[in-house]
C-alpha cells in the first residue's frame, strides 16, 4: 500500500482501517477494563491486526476471550494460540463445557454449543468485570445486525434492546454505561466479507488452514456439508466421503457447513467470493436457520 | 476503489425501500439465499409480489409492522466504487434518524412521489441535510411511470424544490426522474424518459466527486490516546495517537498543543510500524513531538497560525433528540472530539420550525426531535471550529449524566 497519495484520497480500505483503529483507541482510552472477543476465525484475526496497529508499538492493552464450544476446529484453536503468543496477550478462555458442568448453563440435549455460548460469555464478562467487549460482527452478514450501533449498549442482563438503541452520532461513541452493565463494540461494522478477504491479502497474515482448500471427510446434512466427527454422528442415511472443500467461516464444528473448493490462496478465494451467489451465513451455518429472526433473538439474549 | 456514504431520505411511502432493494439487486448484492427467504415471506404475507421492502426491514417488529424503526446501514460495491447507505426510516422519530444517518453521509438522497410533489417531509429532510452540511444532494422524483413520466410534472417540481433550496445550503445539487418499481433511471438510463438528458441514479453517485468535500486547509489533530510503551526496545517512545480530522501533517512542521498553547515541532508520524511522509483526513496515526511537552487525550494539536476558539462558550444548533424537553439551566456532558466536559445550558435562542424555517423566539424549551439554536457554558474550554468549516471539530454530542444517553447532536456555529 502506498500511503501518500498526491490528492489526499485514501483507499475505502485504508478508510476503514483508519475508522477501525479510531473505534479501537476510543474504547481503550475510555473503558475501564475492554476485552477482546476472539473466536479464531477471520475477523477476529482483522480485528487483532488492527488492535495492534492501533497501539504499536505499545502492546495491545487489553486481553482476549475466548467462548470454547468444545466441538471447535483444532486448527483453529492452533491460530488462535499462534496469536495470542506472537502479541503476548493473555488469554481468557470461557468453556461452555465448564459453564456445563458448573450449572452456569443447562444441556438439556436439544439446545446447541452455539446457543450455550451466550450465558458462558455473559458469566465470563461479569466474573471478569469487563466493561466493553470487541465483537468481529459486521453489518453485512445479517439483517438483524444490519441494525446494530458500532457501540451497543447491553443492560445487566446483557441483553440488547433493538428498539431503545443510542443515536450514534458522527464518530463520536458514548460509551457511558451504569454498574453491572457492558458494551459490545463492533469495528468491523462498516467492512463487508469481500473487504475482510481484501484486507486479509493486503496484510499476509496467517489464518487457520481450513479456511483454504482441503481435503476433508464430510457429509450432507439440511443442504449443508459437515465435517465428520465424533460430536456429530452420522445419522440414518447419511454417508461420510471425502471431498476438496474450505470453509467460509468457522465456528461450532457441528453446525458450520464447508463448501466445495479448489481456492488455495487468499486471491482465489476473493474471485471466488466476487462471484458467490449464497451470503456465507446463508450458505454455511445452520445456527440462522433456525427461524427468519434466529440471530435477533439470539442478541436480544446477549450473543455477540 | 473509493467510497461513498449516503443517506435516503423521504415520506413513508415514497418507495425508499423498493429503491435500496432495487439498487442492491441490480448491483448483485443480493444473494440467492437472502432474495429466497424474502420471497417465501411474501408469499406466506399472501401478497403477489416479492416486496423487497423486506430485504431491509431487519427486525421482527418491523416485520410485523411494515414499518422501517430504526437506521440500517447497507453495502454495496459497484466496480468503480463502495457504498455505504444510511437507510433512515420516514416515520415520526425522523430528526433523530435522519440526524444519525446524514451526519457521515457524503450524499443525502431524497425521494418525492411524483404525483404528490414536495411534502412536508421532503423539505424537512432538505433542510436537515442542509444543517447537518451533506455537500450532496440528489433529490429523486420517483414514480414517474404512475404520471406517464411526464416531462411537465418533472419540470414542476423540479422549479418547485429549486426555488426552495434557494434558502438552503446546498452546494451541489442534481434532481432525476426514476421509477424505483420499474427501473427507470435507477441503473440504467431509461427509454420511457428521452426528454431527461441527465445520468441514471447509480451512474451520478459513482461519479460524484467528493474527495474535496474534506476539509485540507486547517490542521486538526485530537489526541486520542497517548502511546507509551516503556519496553526494552521502546523505552523512550512517546507518540500521540488519534485521527487526523483536518489538513495536512508532515514531520518538521511547527505546531502548538492546546489547550496550553505550548509550541513543537513534529519528529515523526508513524502508521503502524512504518513512518509516512504525511497525514490527512481520515487517517489514524501516531504523532511524535521533538520537544517533551505534556499531552494528554483530549488535547488538540494545529498550526501555530491557524488555530481552533479554544472557549467555554459554545453557540450551536442542537437536535434535540429526548423525550424529556432541553430547558435552560440544565446541566449535560458534551462530548467533543476527544473531550468530555460538563456543560450548561445558558441560554435557548429560538426553536427552528424546519418546515418553514421560521424562527420561533418565545420557546422555553426543545421537545424531542425539535431543532433550536443554543448557547452553552462548558467547565473546561473546548477546541471548537464552526461547523460549516470542519464536520470534525464543529460537531459534538449532548449526554445526559444519568441515564448515560445521548440526547442531543450539536452543531457548532460560525
Amino acid at each position: 500500500m502506498s500511503v501518500t497519495h498526491p490528492d489526499y484520497r485514501l483507499s475505502q480500505l485504508d478508510q476503514l482501517e483508519a475508522e477501525s483503529i479510531h473505534i479501537f483507541r476510543e474504547v481503550a482510552a475510555e473503558f475501564e477494563k475492554p476485552v477482546l472477543m476472539f473466536s479464531g476465525g477471520k475477523d477476529s484475526i482483522v480485528m487483532l491486526r488492527l488492535a495492534e496497529k492501533a497501539f504499536y508499538p505499545a502492546k495491545i492493552p487489553f486481553p482476549v476471550l475466548q467462548v470454547d464450544t468444545g466441538y471447535d476446529f483444532p486448527e483453529v484453536l492452533a491460530c488462535r494460540d499462534e496469536w495470542v503468543a506472537r502479541l503476548g496477550l493473555r488469554l481468557v478462555v470461557a468453556s461452555v463445557e465448564e459453564a456445563i458442568a458448573n450449572g452456569v448453563v443447562v444441556d438439556d440435549g436439544r439446545t446447541t454449543r452455539n446457543r450455550m455460548q451466550i450465558g458462558t460469555l455473559l458469566n465470563a464478562i461479569e466474573e471478569e468485570g469487563f466493561t466493553a467487549a470487541f465483537g468481529g460482527g459486521r453489518r453485512d452478514e445479517e439483517k438483524a445486525r444490519a441494525k446494530e450501533r458500532v457501540y451497543s449498549h447491553r443492560d445487566e442482563f446483557g441483553q440488547w434492546d433493538p428498539k431503545n438503541q443510542r443515536p450514534e452520532l458522527w464518530s463520536l461513541y458514548n460509551g457511558r454505561i451504569h454498574e453491572g452493565e457492558h458494551m459490545r463494540i463492533f469495528p468491523l461494522s462498516n467492512w463487508t466479507e469481500l473487504d475482510i478477504w481484501h484486507y486479509l491479502d493486503r496484510e499476509q497474515i496467517s489464518i487457520p488452514s481450513i479456511y483454504f482448500s482441503h481435503q476433508r471427510r464430510v457429509f450432507e446434512r439440511d443442504g449443508m456439508l459437515l465435517s465428520e466427527s465424533e460430536h456429530n454422528p452420522l445419522r440414518a442415511g447419511e454417508v461420510a466421503e471425502e471431498r476438496t472443500v474450505r470453509f467460509r467461516t468457522v465456528g461450532d464444528l457441528t453446525l458450520t457447513g464447508c463448501v466445495e473448493s479448489t481456492a488455495a490462496t487468499t486471491a482465489e478465494i476473493i474471485d471466488e467470493i466476487a462471484v458467490a451467489r449464497l451470503t456465507e451465513r446463508g450458505a454455511t451455518r445452520g445456527d440462522d436457520r433456525f427461524s427468519e429472526a434466529a440471530m435477533e433473538d439470539r442478541k436480544k439474549e446477549g450473543y455477540f | 476503489m473509493d467510497l461513498l456514504r449516503f443517506a435516503t431520505a423521504g415520506s413513508v411511502d415514497d418507495g425508499k425501500s423498493t429503491l435500496i432493494g432495487r439498487l442492491l439487486l441490480d448491483s448483485k448484492a443480493i444473494f440467492e439465499d437472502q432474495l429466497a427467504a424474502v420471497e417465501a415471506t411474501s408469499a406466506s404475507k399472501g401478497y403477489d409480489y416479492t416486496d423487497l421492502a423486506l430485504l431491509t426491514d431487519g427486525l421482527r417488529s418491523e416485520r410485523e409492522q411494515g414499518i422501517t424503526i430504526d437506521v440500517a446501514y447497507r453495502y454495496f460495491a459497484t466496480p468503480s466504487r463502495k457504498f455505504i447507505i444510511a437507510d433512515t426510516p420516514g416515520h415520526v422519530q425522523y430528526t433523530r434518524n435522519m440526524v444519525t444517518g446524514a451526519s457521515t453521509a457524503d450524499l443525502g438522497l431524497v425521494l418525492v412521489d411524483a404525483r404528490h410533489g414536495l411534502t412536508e417531509q421532503s423539505r424537512r429532510h432538505a433542510v436537515l441535510l442542509s444543517l447537518l452540511r451533506v455537500p450532496h444532494l440528489v433529490l429523486a422524483v420517483n414514480k414517474m411511470d404512475l404520471v406517464d413520466y411526464s416531462a411537465e410534472r418533472f419540470e414542476e417540481i423540479k422549479r418547485e424544490f429549486s426555488a426552495f433550496a434557494t434558502k438552503l445550503t446546498i452546494p451541489d445539487l442534481t434532481i432525476i426522474p426514476i421509477s424505483a418499481l420499474k427501473g427507470d433511471n435507477v441503473v440504467t438510463r431509461s427509454a420511457n424518459m428521452p426528454w431527461y438528458d441527465g445520468s441514471s441514479l447509480l451512474h451520478h453517485l459513482e461519479n460524484v466527486h467528493v474527495a474535496s468535500d474534506r476539509d485540507l486547509r486547517d490542521a486538526r489533530f485530537p489526541v486520542q490516546y497517548v502511546v507509551r510503551p516503556k519496553s526494552d526496545e521502546h523505552h523512550d517512545y512517546r507518540g500521540y495517537a488519534g485521527q487526523v480530522a483536518g489538513g495536512v501533517f508532515k514531520p518538521g512542521d511547527d505546531v502548538v498543543v492546546l489547550p496550553s498553547g505550548m509550541p513543537a515541532t513534529i519528529a515523526g508520524i508513524d502508521l503502524f510500524d512504518r513512518e509516512v511522509a504525511e497525514a490527512y483526513p481520515p487517517m489514524s496515526v501516531t504523532i511524535r513531538l521533538n520537544e517533551d511537552v505534556d499531552v494528554s487525550r483530549g488535547d488538540l494539536i494545529a498550526r501555530p497560525n491557524n488555530q481552533p476558539a479554544v472557549t467555554q462558550d459554545v453557540d450551536a444548533m442542537v437536535a434535540w433528540m429526548s423525550t424529556t424537553p432541553l430547558r435552560p439551566r440544565q446541566k449535560l456532558l458534551v462530548k467533543h472530539t476527544t473531550r468530555t466536559v460538563k456543560a450548561l445550558v445558558k441560554e435557548l435562542d429560538y426553536r427552528l420550525d424546519v418546515n418553514t424555517l421560521h424562527r420561533d423566539l418565545e420557546s422555553g424549551e426543545l421537545g424531542v426531535n425539535e431543532i433550536g439554536r443554543v448557547r452553552l457554558r462548558t467547565q473546561q474550554p473546548l477546541l471548537l471550529d464552526p461547523y460549516s468549516r470542519n464536520r470534525t471539530t464543529g460537531a459534538f454530542i449532548l449526554i445526559d449524566e444519568a441515564t448515560g444517553v445521548t440526547v442531543g447532536a450539536g452543531m457548532v456555529n460560525d
